[in-house]
């Protein structure tokens, strides 16, 4: 207890002061805790309900693991292909993702490394464009995928590419990695010259690998972009099965006119959606934490 | 050595990341401007009747739903965001203040970042249901009558509870990471002085803590306020389409919505210059964030 808090005063009455103050604090978190985990909670319970138990009041609090009804998932898979939009969203954020760090790297090792006319400039343009909202792309963006006729008559291809194409790159990231190219020391740089090794395979051969947590970061979150994307796969799925999960979830769980959905089964197919995040949270916590906390710093 | 020019070199290593910010983020841009003048656009046709500087803002500001998405967007931006920003920074000082636990409560506060927004949005509405829901369940445990939060014919002001509930909720798990990370820099010399002083802990957290995490704070209240403007994805997980209660349609509507109700009728004539109207009007009011925050951070280097 004592590494908690440094001590101050070497009374007994002081010692019993800091242990009541640091139980306070603990119920405190723990109540927050509870604030946090209660939707989740609410979404698990739910999605195990049978119908009856959904429908009763006051609601039932907690399910006996055996009851638990397995089949809602089975039902939420049966009103929409759920394996499909997740298909979907897992290709969507492949491609785009590859296409991201690949672009970040190129773009940022151009900025951290190599002098050329306008560099300050075409940064500061970059860093400026960060604060107009996504908004005003979308509308143009639009028109331009409709020109480019991946609307009209849909194809998968079609679909993947205005899904993907216009996410393929972003200034957030390469002002994130060009931060950690920079920490890079220059003599290694001027060693690998000296050398005769071309820029090209020093950028692979000793930048990537230093960079490689926050390339890491920079897919992670990413992916997570996708997976949480609603407004643009929207816009562009013309067919159902061309859905990514956020739109195919809340298509599929339009509540009716009298405001009453199919709680438990809605709920399962939430679960669903949710999980496959949750995990990849759980495995890669320190990357995306790290990232997180980070990007609130630059300014 | 490195200021040896690498013209050529550098933009064929930048030319990846140009092409596509130019084809989807710069020339985006300029075209907004572009289809704002534009009278009774058509894209399928390609055709449009003169030009005009006002009239598409006029259409925006005159529709039914601009003052509500106003006020909406303003509530939620003005109560949410103080009311996180307060609460993390609270909970990042008591995390900040225990050893045992901290990377676990850290995880379960994080959670939110990592969720689906259209499903935790779905299990908000079901929390917050009348009947079966658990916020009214808890509510009759202290002796409280139950509310039609969200159900049908729900009124506004209980509908935009539930929703500044799971926007605050939301909108935590970021500001206590960054918070955290910013009081574990603060030189714990500070601290130590106020000891040898026996400074009351309330006056440590006022005249030292905040203080010094001020320029922090700062920062991550005028990106939070940009962020909240933005607010949509949350009232569609919670009430899908119809952007409000069943009965009360489009009485939560926020400004993004209606650049996307515009967009939505994109075949109309002039209907994607009104989108691009919107979004003009909403850039404007960010901008003014922006610039309060490069005025206020200029200053803040100098001290």
């Amino acid at each position: 207890m004592s590494k908690d808090i440094v001590m101050y005063g070497d009374e007994k009455a002081n010692r019993r002061k800091v242990i009541i103050r640091l139980g306070i604090v603990y119920a405190l978190l723990v109540a927050f805790a509870v604030f946090i985990i209660v939707p989740f909670y609410w979404m698990v319970l739910t999605a195990f309900k049978t119908e009856i138990q959904v429908f009763t009041a006051p609601p039932i609090l907690w399910i006996n693991p055996i009851n638990w009804q397995f089949s809602n998932f089975a039902l939420a898979l049966e009103r929409a292909p759920f394996a499909r939009f997740m298909g979907n969203t897992v290709l969507v954020s492949i491609i785009s993702t590859v296409g991201t760090v690949i672009t970040t790297v190129f773009a940022s090792f151009a900025f951290a490394r190599l002098n050329f006319v306008g560099r300050d400039l075409l940064f500061m343009l970059l860093i400026a464009t960060m604060m107009i909202p996504g908004e005003m792309f979308v509308i143009t963006n639009f028109l331009t995928v409709v020109r480019a006729g991946w609307i009209q008559d849909q194809t998968y291809m079609d679909a993947v590419l205005a899904m993907t194409l216009p996410f393929m790159t972003s200034i957030f990231y390469i002002f994130f990695l060009r931060q950690t190219f920079k920490q890079i020391p220059n003599e290694l740089y001027y060693a690998a010259k000296v050398d005769g090794t071309k820029d090209l395979q020093y950028l692979w051969k000793v930048m990537v690998p230093i960079a490689i947590p926050t390339i890491i970061t920079i897919t992670i979150l990413n992916a997570m972009g996708t997976w949480n994307a609603y407004i643009w796969p929207r816009l562009i799925a013309q067919r159902e099965e061309f859905r990514l999960v956020s739109n195919g979830l809340r298509d599929a769980f339009v509540d009716d006119l009298a405001g009453v959905v199919q709680y438990n089964e809605q709920m399962a197919a939430a679960l669903l959606v949710t999980l496959p995040l949750l995990i990849v949270f759980l495995l890669l916590k320190k990357y995306i934490m790290r990232g997180v906390s980070r990007s609130g710093i630059k300014g | 050595m490195l200021e040896e020019k690498h013209n050529i070199k550098a933009w064929f290593y930048l030319a990846p990341a140009l092409v596509l910010l130019i084809i989807f983020t710069f020339y985006p841009i300029f075209n907004a401007f572009f289809l704002v003048i534009l009278k009774d656009f058509n894209y399928l046709q390609g055709t449009y009747q003169g030009f005009t500087l006002t009239e598409n803002f006029v259409h925006v500001i005159r529709n039914q739903n601009f003052a509500q998405a106003m006020i909406n967007t303003m509530l939620i931006t003005f109560v949410s965001v103080p009311v996180s920003v307060v609460i993390a920074l609270l909970v990042s000082v008591w995390l900040n203040a225990i050893v045992k636990l901290r990377g676990t409560f850290q995880t379960i506060f994080f959670l939110p970042y990592v969720t689906n927004a259209i499903a935790i949005g779905m299990a908000f509405a079901f929390l917050f249901n009348r009947d079966y829901g658990l916020i009214n369940t808890a509510m009759g445990w202290i002796g409280l009558n139950p509310v039609n939060w969200v159900g049908l014919g729900a009124t506004w002001r209980h509908a935009m509870f539930s929703l500044l509930v799971y926007v605050v909720w939301g909108g935590m798990a970021f500001k206590i990471m960054v918070f955290l990370s910013g009081l574990q820099s603060i030189d714990k010399q500070y601290y130590d002085a106020a000891r040898v002083d026996s400074t009351k802990r309330s006056r440590i957290f006022r005249k030292i803590t905040v203080p010094l995490l001020s320029p922090m704070i700062f920062y991550i209240t005028i990106t939070s306020f940009i962020g909240a403007f933005k607010a949509y994805t949350e009232v569609i997980g919670m009430f899908g389409q119809r952007l409000g209660p069943a009965g009360n349609d489009r009485a939560l509507i926020t400004v993004v919505a209606l650049v996307y109700d515009a967009l939505d009728r994109s075949g109309v004539p002039g209907a994607l210059s009104e989108a691009a109207a919107a979004s003009i009007i909403l850039f404007s009011i960010t901008l003014v964030f922006t610039l309060i925050n490069m005025q206020v951070s200029k200053k803040r280097v100098h001290y």
